[in-house]
């Protein structure tokens, strides 16, 4: 192009990018560009997340002020000893997590790996103890379309429950069906992130992210810290519901 | 048409070449396409899925009109037919008119209108492009393995409870080719922050980059509802839990709003890249900025923020209150706005510029008559009154098809035609594509004008037969599609002969400002020698003059 006007950028932009390392991108200017670009992908990948457990946050809002009573019913039959745990287990995981990109922002391989294994590991002690408490449900018959039946709500055993009429029990199955639903969306993030993990500790073994370019690290972290956050939300939402009767 | 009245520029074709080294022949082989970060060869990849997806949908639409003909339902059973219109719908609307133009005009053009190499993220972008082409193959293998009859709409408790088609099939099919449209807005909402070169401030961006912005944003943030609500359909039909189902507790009325969240905003996705299309076009052969620039690059944003507070309007008739469908009747209104901020921008853009009517420009002439008619209809629907008397019936039909059909498919055409040869480096030809437009305009208003008439006597939409009074019309609507389908298979046939005969068409055939016409057609893979630096608005013509002034012969 001899334009005068598409001229070529010569001085700062390049002095900036010196000897180009070999993680920069062809299509990028520099570094900096590289990173602002990823992080702010991750950001706006996350506010599509946001969207996504949205529009069942939408139908848990509607539902619960439709049917108080059964969302209460319901609410109290789930294991509040085992939602605790559970989430005590991932806050420990978002804190391993960070101190996996902090040990790749000191470049220290090895605390990396271990980090990351132990966000993995808290990440399936998650998962298992989630597969306990739907266990419970089915033998509950808990699960509206499988197994479900209204008895327990219409005559609880529990002497401190509330007996519900049998027209607001059955009520109790939207409770359930958003309980499977958003615990459930929220199981296969989880999955999905250990998926990830799984490749992160490969690459990580072989040298990656502890040569200055750690933003495959840096991103993750947040998808991680999301879905924390969006457990964060469902445990009282779901749990702890006028639990205090 | 006399060549005078032509603003083409093309090089002596006795001793013009393409140039030697271009991003189509860069490498060469199947593998080199398939796992490509280039994109250029995205948008090609795109361009070749989308225009299958366009002929399998079509030839739906051909089956549907041919059905019609008749009163009675003599070709199609009744439950075929809804079969037919049901694929129809999906296929049109989720396989080729969401990615149409941002898939691959986008893909191909926006990089190089802001001076970038190549979207923020190539890797995301080639898996965008396989997400799409696995979600058509689960909505192909839903048609073949015997079809699907919940309309494009997966209107509950029908699609949860008494359908007994693949459902399901068809619904992970729209959730992953959603994906690849939720990537897709995510890189370039990205890369137009990110990436513009120097000098190319927001003001200087070309309409079609703020065109897709917005749309990007709907795409970024509607998608995703969308995929939600199918997932809870698809559960709900699976495994039975309940939370659209009134059995159980549910409410149908939550899935038409989760819906109607996405889809409403969906006809923005569609309809934005086509506004985008369409000022670039208006602005190059009337050889005029736009008029009110900023008045345009808003209302696209407008559109696109507004488009997420109507959704309720397709629910007047479902039992929502009557004080929230007056709001959402207002706000209706208020979104018609901004569209026709954008009609009266381009017709000033008209008014007294040089205008010339190479193909695209015929394209976006049908593009600006047959919008502005789809426009307004809709804000007769928008007014709840009218809207009780015309919904489900063909007024809607006709609606949404002159939008869509008249306004999106016409911008696709102006577009591909308009950089067919920046794409290609060479020109398609000329007389054939001007009666191509004709033709594909003459055949539309033929279809879907008659659809009006029929809606506003009381024809419902979506049944396989009708009451004879109705034939008349429904004979010209078919008779009008047979010379649309001719209206869409000449290009088919000239645009791939252009490949090989059509003119070498140089850097700049138009005479356009954008950055893209700057460079050699086809572009270098990495689209610019060095990084250009901007320092003129867009569309400005005597910057291109002076240009032209100091233009050294040789390219790339
Ligand atoms: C310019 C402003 C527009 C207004 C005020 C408007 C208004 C409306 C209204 C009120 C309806 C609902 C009618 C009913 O179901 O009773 C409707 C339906 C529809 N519109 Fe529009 N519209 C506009 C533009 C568009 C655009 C640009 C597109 C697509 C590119 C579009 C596509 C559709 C579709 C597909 C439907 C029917 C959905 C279905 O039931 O299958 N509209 N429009
Ligand atoms: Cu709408």
């Amino acid at each position: 192009m001899d334009s005068p006007a598409i001229a070529t950028v010569n001085g700062e932009m390049q002095a900036e990018a010196h000897a180009h390392p070999a993680y920069l991108r062809h299509h990028f200017e520099t570094v900096e560009q590289q990173r602002e670009a990823a992080s702010f992908g991750m950001w706006l990948f996350l506010l599509t997340e946001v969207m996504f457990f949205g529009g069942m946050f939408m139908a848990y809002l509607i539902y619960r002020n439709w049917y108080h009573a059964a969302f209460v019913a319901g609410s109290n039959t789930l294991n509040i000893w085992l939602g605790t745990i559970n989430t005590a287990v991932l806050i420990c995981s978002s804190f391993t997590m960070a101190m996996a990109v902090y040990s790749a922002e000191k470049r220290r391989r090895k605390s990396l790996v271990t980090y990351l294994i132990l966000t993995i590991v808290l990440g399936l002690a998650f998962l298992g103890i989630k597969a306990v408490e739907y266990a419970e449900k089915f033998e509950l018959h808990q699960v509206p379309g499988a197994s479900f039946s209204i008895e327990q709500f219409v005559h609880p055993t529990d002497p401190k429950a509330v007996a519900l009429a049998p027209d607001m029990a059955e009520k109790t199955q939207v409770y359930f069906s958003l309980y499977f639903a958003m615990t459930g969306m929220h199981a296969l993030h989880m999955i999905i992130g250990i998926s990830i993990l799984l490749i992160l500790v490969v690459r990580a073994l072989g040298g990656a992210y502890t040569e200055g370019h750690m933003s495959t690290i840096e991103n993750f972290g947040l998808y991680w810290h999301f879905v924390d956050i969006v457990w964060i939300f469902l445990f009282p939402l779901l749990y702890l519901i006028s639990r205090y009767r | 048409m006399s060549s005078a009245n032509t603003i083409v520029q093309l090089p002596d074709q006795s001793t013009a070449q393409l140039p030697r080294k271009h991003y189509l022949n860069q490498e060469l082989g199947l593998k080199s396409w398939l796992l490509t970060g280039d994109h250029k060869r995205i948008a090609m990849l795109y361009l070749f899925s989308i225009t299958f997806f366009f002929f399998i949908g079509g030839a739906f639409a051909s089956l549907i009109r041919l059905q019609l003909l008749t009163p009675g339902s003599d070709l199609l059973a009744p439950d075929t037919y809804n079969k037919v219109f049901s694929m129809h719908g999906i296929v049109m609307i989720f396989l080729f008119l969401v990615p149409s133009v941002p898939a691959t005009l986008g893909n191909f053009l926006i990089p190089i209108m802001i001076g970038a190499k190549d979207l923020a993220f190539p890797k995301i972008n080639l898996l965008s492009w396989y997400l799409f082409v696995a979600g058509g193959l689960f909505i192909l293998a839903a048609m073949i393995l015997g079809g699907v009859d919940t309309g494009w709409t997966f209107t509950t408790p029908l699609s949860t409870h008494y359908l007994n088609t693949h459902v399901v099939t068809a619904a992970l099919g729209i959730f992953i080719a959603g994906f690849a449209s939720i990537l897709t807005g995510l890189n370039f909402i990205v890369t137009i922050h990110r990436m513009r070169a120097p000098g190319m401030t927001w003001f200087r961006l070309p309409l079609f980059v703020w065109g897709h912005y917005a749309a990007s944003i709907l795409m970024v943030l509607g998608t995703p509802v969308l995929a939600i609500t199918l997932v809870l359909v698809a559960l709900e039909r699976t495994i039975g839990i309940g939370v659209f189902d009134p059995t159980k507790g549910g409410d149908p009325l939550l899935f038409q709003h989760l819906f109607w969240f996405y889809s409403h905003p969906a006809v923005y996705i569609m309809i934005l890249p086509g506004m985008a299309v369409i000022s670039e076009v208006i602005s190059t052969f009337s050889r005029k900025r736009i008029f009110g620039y900023t008045a345009v690059a808003f209302s696209s944003v407008a559109i696109a923020i507004f488009g997420f507070f109507v959704w309720e309007h397709h629910m007047f008739i479902m039992g929502v209150s009557n004080y929230s469908a007056l709001v959402f009747s207002l706000l209706t209104m208020l979104v018609a706005v901004p569209s026709a901020i954008k009609i009266f921008n381009w017709s000033a853009t008209l008014y007294k510029g040089s205008i010339t009517f190479e193909t695209p420009m015929l394209y976006a002439f049908g593009f600006l008559g047959l919008f502005t008619i789809g426009g307004l209809t809709g804000v007769f629907l928008g007014s709840m009154g009218m809207d009780v008397h015309l919904t489900e019936t063909y007024f809607i039909v006709a609606h949404f098809h002159f939008v869509m059909v008249g306004g999106m498919l016409m911008a696709y055409l102006a577009g591909m035609h308009f950089w067919w040869p920046k794409i290609t480096g060479r020109m398609y030809p000329e007389a054939i594509s001007k009666l191509a437009a004709v033709v594909t305009f003459i055949g539309f208003i033929f279809t879907f004008f008659p659809q009006f008439i029929l809606g506003y006597l009381g024809m419902p939409r979506r049944y396989a037969s009708y009451p004879p009074e109705f034939q008349v019309l429904n004979v010209l609507s078919t008779a009008g599609a047979s010379i649309l389908a001719v209206g869409y298979l000449l290009p088919m046939l000239y645009m791939p002969w252009s490949l090989k005969y059509g003119k070498i068409a140089g850097n700049n055939p138009w005479q356009a400002t954008g950055l893209e016409w700057q460079i050699t057609s086809p572009p270098l893979t990495e689209n610019f020698v060095e990084t250009p630096i901007v320092d003129h608005e867009a569309y400005d013509y005597e910057w291109l003059a002076n240009q032209t002034e100091h233009e050294v012969k040789t390219v790339g």
